[in-house]
């Protein structure tokens, strides 16, 4: 495949929220939820961030770092499952705030956690196909868990964009496949502020056989196993089902390690395998091979069979912050605080 | 504010769209038609080019907002401060992601893209620019609250039984 990455950002926002007190509030062992999930902390966006502003945040980044003219790019798709209107795009907005408008497709993506790797298998086809420059596809969520319920303790936000073309590539798409079928895990209806799902139902008919199954095709396409990858990343809904599907799979710690960033942050759903995939790509050397299986409820997977190029040496990662600063660094936040920044206290009024 | 007085301004405030004088090099935000800058203020028409602001500047004053406009009541106490961007135009805008005893005078910050209002739960959503502190902030504890106390300080009743 002659198209690729050719450069890529990151945003999380900066408040974090630990599952310890998360439990505090609702009587519960946050702590012990965390140490189950396997995650830290997750982030938390401020009353004055959205699926909008991450994902333009995450694109200037790119942008910036991949010198590409805004006036180049033919195509923005935001894949995200928390677009904040239900009827006008978040695409169109991040366009015309990074200067690519107006001749350019653009259109919102949905497809629980996988709209973001599904808006990169568009944008590869219209590159691929000459019609295009360049396209970019986006990560986004700022999605919540209800209050209380098991997935309140990892529903963070994030987002990271990915500049498709087919000059400069700094990582090669070699092939990507996907593997779909429909299987009520997860969903939420038009008009409810909380997804509902299937509890333990969500991880082997789901998140486990959709995974699996397309990397193992994947594999057995490309003639590969898991040790011709330096790299392999995930879908994280939390810290624990990656290391889990990884290990039955054959990869080891060391080809994980990279990729699983949603212990530090949380999961951030559309973004969480892009914004691991945006870790290994801040510390690949050229001539690394990585594979990439996304996942999203309903439910389907994405896979990735990439390899870094020569180019990657000279990408200039100088501006933006490097993932690593993001999981590592953060403003911790009570419950109270927290609740108001999402939503959750009615505040009165219409 | 109506939803087409704001799309007239997205170029401001999504872009920081200004003006420069191609005559004396003078910077404007937001744009302007003639430059006041030249002395003859002739000279500078037809020379007013279009001007990207990086949206890099340092704070040359600010103040600490308590009583909210409508729709910041869950940004209290937040930062309004007055921007001297490299280019030379000052903004007036907030900082965000800093917590008010963070802030002070000459502190370098960076322009971010936020949102600015609601046209409340059914109306639009305007987004536009505010700043945030360019340097590297560690981990910290909120400022924004009181610090999260340890398990064992927590009351027993709002534990789980053991």
């Amino acid at each position: 495949m002659k198209a690729g990455i050719v450069s890529y950002g990151v945003y999380v926002p900066r408040y974090r929220i630990t599952p310890g007190e998360i439990g505090r509030v609702w009587g519960s062992d946050g702590e012990s939820m965390g140490e189950g999930l396997n995650v830290r902390r997750k982030s938390v966006p401020a009353p004055d961030e959205d699926t909008i502003t991450i994902s333009t945040e995450a694109l200037r980044t790119a942008l910036l770092r991949g010198a590409i003219d805004p006036q180049q790019i033919g195509a923005v798709y935001v894949g995200s499952e928390s677009h904040p209107y239900a009827v006008k795009p978040t695409a169109t907005v991040v366009a015309q705030a990074v200067g690519a408008t107006p001749f350019l497709t653009a259109a919102d993506f949905e497809f629980a956690c996988k709209a973001g790797t599904a808006a990169i298998q568009t944008c590869l086809g219209l590159v691929g196909s000459e019609m295009i420059r360049y396209g970019v596809a986006i990560g986004t969520d700022t999605s919540q868990g209800a209050p209380g319920d098991a997935l309140e303790y990892s529903a963070s936000a994030g987002g990271a964009a990915f500049v498709m073309g087919s000059e400069r590539v700094i990582c090669q798409v070699a092939r990507t496949l996907s593997y779909t079928t429909d299987t009520p895990d997860f969903w939420r209806r038009e008009g409810q502020k909380y997804p509902s799902h299937g509890g333990r139902f969500t991880g082997e008919p789901a998140y486990f056989r959709h995974v699996t199954e397309c990397a193992r095709r994947m594999m057995e396409v490309q003639g590969t196993g898991p040790k011709d990858y330096a790299h392999v990343v995930f879908h994280q809904p939390n810290g624990k089902f990656p290391q889990r599907v990884g290990k039955q799979l054959g990869f080891s710690e060391a080809q994980m390690r990279y990729g699983l960033v949603t212990p530090d942050i949380g999961n951030t759903y559309s973004a969480a395998a892009l914004i691991g995939l945006a870790n290994v790509l801040d510390r690949a050397k050229p001539r690394e091979r990585i594979l990439m299986v996304g996942y999203g409820s309903g439910a389907g997977s994405d896979a990735f069979d990439l390899e870094t190029t020569d180019e990657i040496a000279a990408y200039d990662r100088s501006f933006g912050r490097p993932v690593q600063w993001y999981l590592d660094s953060g403003t911790e936040i009570p419950y109270a605080v927290y609740a108001k920044f999402r939503g959750k206290i009615h505040m009165g009024g219409s | 504010m109506s939803v087409a007085r704001f799309w007239r301004e997205t170029p401001r405030r999504y872009n920081l769209g200004g003006s420069k004088c191609t005559n004396c090099g003078t910077a404007y935000f937001p744009p302007r038609s003639v430059c006041p800058e030249c002395p003859a203020h002739r000279q500078s028409i037809e020379k007013m080019i279009p001007f990207q602001l990086s949206g890099e500047g340092e704070v040359l004053s600010f103040t600490i907002v308590h009583e909210p406009a409508e729709g910041f009541e869950l940004q209290v106490p937040y930062v309004l401060a007055l921007v001297k961007t490299v280019e030379g135009p000052v903004l007036t805008g907030q900082v965000v992601d800093a917590s008010p005893e963070a802030v002070a005078i000459g502190l370098k910050v960076r322009a971010t893209f936020r949102k600015l209002r609601e046209e409340g739960k059914a109306g639009v959503i305007h987004y536009g620019y505010k700043f945030t502190p360019v340097e590297d902030l560690p981990f910290a504890a909120g400022p924004r609250g009181p610090p999260v106390p340890a398990p064992s300080e927590v009351p027993s009743r709002d534990r789980a039984p053991a």
